[in-house]
């Protein structure tokens, strides 16, 4: 069955969409990332123009982070201080990262500037989080189990200092609204919420524990991704209902049979798994940048500025 | 009466002059882009009128283009940069159609001289316009192919030589497939009378093509009123991650 996409312009058959959404959501929520590091490429490939991809990505996120709070809050695990300070550096670095996008557009690198990001990002996160995870499972087997030390680092010499409860935290609020700001204009240039380079930062940059930390990232995220959406909705008028309801319908149904498996799973397997999907999706693009294209030309509609 | 009999005798030379005239039908005068909307084929028809009968010994011939709206379009160049494959020249052509078919009732080098097409602008080539482009790129005219080429695989401009069905030199038909892909707007229909390669006569019609339903109106609402519609997206996703949770709670108890 066609489906016309009343923003986008294009015909797309919707099974596929339902298939993309349910595919990207059983990961989402085997992992607990929102999914749209995945999500916004696939839409590339399947002809959707890159900047209605990246707005209506951002929505889709919204989706699933709203469905991922909602059971992290049933655990108590979401710090929503350390949130509330995040978001407020997230949606600075979401609006420097809407005007970057459009002054991307109009001098035609954008398609560069969101692959580059793409690689760097999935890249450096894919590969910390495999030789971080391989060691814990050879520490697993080996049965030494070495405790990290909590050392203070400049981190803990900043001014502003916060008490964050939840997180048994005691440190400066620059450094999560600095980490916020960069998660917040990471997603508005990929479409993402950002989730994979959150969580490592809160776990190693912020020093919080790792069971508030997915609620906490996703929690911030729903909030980074809904301005972001509107953002592009006013700026670009590149948020297409259509396809993000069909993405959301398929998304919410693979992501409830996704966290069934992934309960199933050990976390050290999990977090393997995990970074290897992201440095494949890296890989993937990084080839596409370095060799030479099939086709050189390319347009599009509108002027040079 | 030396005015009125000069009158009389102009207008007999021009109605000898236009011999052969079109007399012109669509299958369809507008088409509406649903939800399920998969293309659309549309029948353009019509018969030769004349006075008397035709004298000529050349072949009468038919050519019809159907043009969808114009857009500016900006062309890119990739080349290799520091190793990675980047857009590096650019070139705008100032006004080139959404969707361009032309049909014929034969080669095109045999039904249409050079200058009637210069004239009525009927080739793609012709059609676009990109007055001033040299001086953007210095390779332009590539540019130009390249779009041109791209524009043809991809199925969105056409020639189709020898589509267009003739009988007796009076009733012609052809059908003509749209893209899935449309852009909405008003499209022209264009059909041309020539005979040894020059213009007879010609008709326009215009066919509207619009989102109908669900898609006129988040295409509306997403243009006229951006907050609201941003507003609304955000709220359904959330609405839906809720109804997600809540689902799956009551199926795990």
């Amino acid at each position: 069955m066609q489906l016309y996409l009343p923003i986008a312009e294009v015909s797309v058959n919707a099974f596929l969409l339902l298939g993309i959404g349910g595919v990207v959501g059983f990961l989402s929520g085997m992992f607990g990332v929102g999914g749209g590091f995945l999500i916004t490429p696939l839409l590339f490939f399947f002809g959707i123009p890159p900047a209605v991809a990246v707005a209506t990505g951002a929505n889709q996120v919204v989706a699933s982070s709203v469905s991922g709070v909602l059971a992290q809050m049933r655990r108590k695990a979401v710090d929503f201080h350390m949130g509330g300070v995040l978001l407020v550096g997230g949606l600075a670095g979401s609006g420097l990262g809407i005007w970057v996008f459009s002054l991307l557009t109009r001098l035609g690198q954008i398609d560069l500037f969101v692959q580059l990001s793409y690689v760097l990002f999935l890249g450096l996160i894919g590969a910390m989080m495999l030789n971080e995870s391989v060691r814990s499972l050879l520490r697993a087997r080996g049965n030494a189990p070495i405790r990290r030390a909590r050392v203070h680092t400049w981190v803990h010499r900043l001014p502003l200092k916060m008490k964050f409860r939840a997180s048994g935290l005691y440190i400066s609020v620059l450094p999560p609204i600095l980490v916020g700001a960069l998660v917040g204009f990471l997603a508005a240039i990929m479409g993402v919420g950002g989730g994979f380079i959150m969580v490592p930062a809160m776990i190693y940059l912020l020093g919080m524990p790792t069971k508030v930390v997915v609620g906490t990232s996703l929690f911030q995220i729903i909030f980074v991704t809904a301005f972001t959406t509107i953002m592009h909705a006013v700026t670009n008028q590149t948020v297409d209902m259509l396809l993000a309801f069909t993405l959301i319908i398929g998304g919410v149904i693979g992501a409830q049979m996704g966290t069934r498996v992934g309960v199933r799973l050990k976390a050290e397997q999990l977090r393997i798994l995990l970074a290897l999907l992201v440095l494949a999706v890296a890989i993937k693009i990084a080839l596409d940048l370095l060799l030479m294209p099939a086709e050189l030309y390319s347009f599009a509609p509108g002027r040079l500025p | 009466m030396m005015i009125r009999a000069a009158l009389i005798a102009l207008l007999l030379l021009a109605t000898a002059a236009r011999a052969e005239t079109i007399v012109a039908g669509l299958s369809q005068n507008s088409v509406s882009i649903t939800t399920n909307f998969d293309g659309s084929e549309i029948l353009i028809y019509g018969a030769v009128k004349r006075d008397a009968p035709s004298t000529a010994t050349k072949p009468l011939e038919v050519i019809i283009t159907v043009e969808g709206p114009s857009l500016p379009i900006t062309i890119r160049l990739k080349d290799r940069r520091a190793g990675i494959w980047v857009n590096t020249g650019a070139v705008t052509v100032d006004s080139a159609p959404t969707f361009y078919v032309v049909a014929t009732t034969g080669p095109l080098t045999r039904v249409l001289k050079d200058t009637d097409n210069l004239r009525y602008r009927i080739t793609i080539p012709r059609v676009i316009r990109a007055i001033g482009i040299t001086a953007e790129a210095e390779s332009a005219g590539e540019y130009v192919q390249a779009f041109l080429r791209l524009q043809d695989e991809a199925g969105v401009y056409r020639v189709d030589q020898g589509a267009v069905e003739l009988l007796e030199d009076t009733l012609f038909r052809t059908d003509i497939t749209l893209p899935a892909n449309l852009t909405d707007g008003e499209y022209r229909v264009r059909i041309f009378l020539t005979r040894d390669g020059r213009v007879v006569d010609q008709q326009e019609r215009i066919i509207g093509v619009r989102k109908a339903g669900i898609e006129r109106f988040l295409f509306n609402l997403a243009q006229d009123q951006p907050l609201l519609s941003g507003i609304a997206s955000v709220l359904m996703a959330v609405f839906a991650g809720w109804a997600a949770s809540a689902a799956f709670r009551l199926i795990r108890s």
